[in-house]
């Protein structure tokens, strides 16, 4: 049986899948930027932490979550930083804030080009959501 | 799903996906390959990525799928569609992230066997010179005003800063500068990624590659281009950058909150589109354009670089090091052309997804020395085999809006080429097969391992077989350097 929250990557020809889930939209999406992070091959240095606060609003969950990863993908493409806290809440409109703590990189080894909204559908299961996300890379 | 069972043969290099398939399918699809390479193809998704494409409104004709298809995101990777004007729409993702990746082509009169010992030295002096992997920078640090400039002009504005000849503009598509392009259509994002990295190569499948001329097929085409057998030649392979995938991921989303005003219904969300008529749509051809003309400008400066390579590693042993320009072509794009489509002459919006443009004999848009032969048509190969030069043809004219195929194209996962092969020795393999490299990561280098691709002689039988091109010239790799 697989844990309440997690994520893997599925088989792709030419980009990433992302298989997520989580008991609720906070948690699927902190699970989608951990395993954003763990594909890209993330490092954090070690030291003081940053914090960074996101706001968002989307139309649906799956916008969110599109919005959410390329913003974290901003965050690490321009100003070099990656998060390992994060403190996610989104109210009925999809209206996001997210308070992330985290480190400048100390490696990446694969860029991300984009999230993709390529069949992306955010779905009810017994233990809460799970999506699949492909990146393009 | 598409099974074997649903195509219709019409060649044998070309078959058919009927529109009675899917009642929502606007045009049927047509693919090149041979029924071989039909069977893998299967594997994955990218006939039914292929038949999701097939449902945008306003195409015409069909939807094409080349040989080197694979499954991506949306469209397939290999996928050419158009939509007629003013009306039809114009698709992002059926355009791609990296906006105007691309493959130029430099020849030169340097002989192998001159220098076969310097090969190594010309591997570390392209390194060095040309900035490539994750985060690196480029060439060029542009100002605001300087990017404004490379979004309108593209390769003019790089000629005018001295990175680039007369000679490589006019042999390279459309001159190396759409017209169209609006700056201010570009996000502040965007021109945030955009101003550091012109004259950067990326990381992924993006290479430089030192060739030899290994076999020619048509001297005369062959002459016409510059290319002798046994001579060096270097392929540049890389596109817009951050630059781009900013702009479609800004576009991509825009028409999300949009595209329900259109009354479109998509099967897929990341085939958002807008009319090409519509305010959204202009801006988006627009803000291509910039992208379009940033990569155009990105691989001449890496041109330039290449040469200053040349000259550092070859001046004073050798008379002639130069490095012309055979041809800088698109794979990833979305052009205005005018098509005869069921006898009727006609504009439409050309999305080329992993696919080149393979204009024929006397098109217009053609140099003058390329108009008797028709356009050359670059499809580099995987890591470690071979590269083909071919020209379009009459028949790519009228059964694939002017278009061929770009590449070998994926036939593994990234996590099962990792899985199944160790970067440093795959290396080590391709270092003792005679082929230099310069990696950035042993990870990278194992993602494009040779064995994760099709084989490119069958992808270009299949273009050749289905006579949407022809064969000039075989290349041999001799070195190769990756982000």
């Amino acid at each position: 049986m697989l844990p309440k929250f997690g994520f893997r990557e599925n088989a792709h020809t030419a980009d990433w899948e992302l298989e997520v889930w989580a008991p609720d939209l906070p948690g699927l999406l902190e699970q989608a930027a951990r395993g954003m992070y763990t594909l890209s091959g993330i490092q954090l240095q070690p030291g003081i932490a940053q914090s960074r606060t996101i706001t968002l609003q989307a139309a649906d969950a799956e916008g969110l979550l599109v919005r959410f990863l390329t913003e974290l993908l901003w965050l690490e493409q321009e100003q070099g930083l990656g998060f390992d806290a994060f403190s996610i809440v989104v109210d009925d409109y999809y209206n996001l804030r997210a308070e992330l703590q985290g480190c400048p990189l100390a490696h990446l080894d694969k860029e991300i080009k984009a999230v993709t909204y390529h069949n992306l559908k955010v779905s009810n299961t017994a233990q809460g959501l799970s999506v699949k996300i492909v990146f393009d890379v | 799903m598409v099974t074997l069972q649903d195509l219709k043969r019409v060649t044998d290099y070309e078959w058919e996906i009927p529109q009675t398939f899917r009642p929502d399918m606007r045009v049927p699809v047509r693919l090149f390959a041979t029924r071989k390479m039909l069977e893998d193809v299967m594997k994955d998704k990218s006939l039914e990525q292929a038949v999701n494409a097939a449902t945008l409104p306003g195409l015409v004709g069909h939807v094409i799928v080349m040989p080197d298809m694979h499954q991506g995101y949306g469209f397939p990777i290999g996928g050419v569609a158009a939509t007629r004007l003013p009306d039809g729409v114009i698709s992002p993702g059926g355009i791609g992230y990296d906006i105007n990746c691309g493959v130029r082509l430099l020849g030169s009169h340097i002989n192998f066997d001159q220098v076969k010992t310097q090969l190594d030295d010309l591997a570390t002096a392209l390194n060095q010179h040309c900035p490539s992997g994750v985060g690196e920078k480029g060439v060029v640090h542009a100002s605001d005003a300087e990017l404004e400039a490379v979004c309108r002009q593209g390769s003019r504005w790089a000629l005018k800063q001295g990175f680039a000849s007369e000679a490589d503009l006019r042999r390279t598509e459309e001159s190396g500068s759409v017209e169209g392009a609006d700056p201010a259509k570009v996000s502040k994002r965007a021109r945030e990624r955009g101003r550091p990295q012109l004259g950067s190569l990326g990381a992924g499948n993006h290479f430089i590659e030192i060739d030899m001329v290994d076999q020619v097929f048509d001297p005369v085409a062959a002459s016409v281009m510059g290319l002798e057998q046994g001579t060096l030649a270097v392929q540049i392979h890389c596109g817009s950058r951050g630059f781009g995938h900013q702009i479609c991921t800004d576009y991509v989303e825009e028409f999300q909150a949009v595209v329900h005003r259109f009354g479109i219904h998509l099967v897929d969300r990341e085939l958002v589109c807008a009319p090409l008529d519509s305010p959204e749509g202009q801006s988006y051809l627009a803000a291509m354009r910039c992208a379009a003309n940033y990569a155009f400008a990105n691989r001449q400066i890496l041109a330039h670089s290449a040469r200053k390579a040349f000259e550092q590693v070859l001046a004073g042993k050798l008379k002639d090091w130069n490095l012309h320009q055979v041809y800088d072509i698109c794979h990833n794009m979305g052009k205005i052309e005018t098509h005869i489509i069921d006898g009727e002459r006609m504009k439409v919006c050309v999305h080329r997804k992993g696919a080149t443009r393979a204009f024929g004999p006397g098109a217009p848009e053609l140099p003058d020395e390329y108009k008797p032969i028709g356009q050359p048509v670059l499809v580099p190969g995987s890591m470690g085999t071979a590269s083909w030069v071919l020209v379009g043809t009459e028949t790519s004219m009228t059964q694939s809006f002017g278009s061929s195929c770009h590449g070998a194209g994926r036939l593994m996962s990234r996590h099962e080429a990792k899985r199944n092969v160790r970067g440093e020795k795959l290396r080590q393999e391709l270092e003792s097969s005679g082929i230099h490299i310069r990696a950035g990561s042993m990870a990278g280098l194992a993602e494009e391992a040779p064995q994760a691709y099709k084989d490119v002689n069958q992808v270009v039988e299949a273009v050749v077989g289905g006579g949407i091109a022809r064969k000039v010239a075989r290349l041999k790799p001799l070195a190769v350097i990756k982000g």
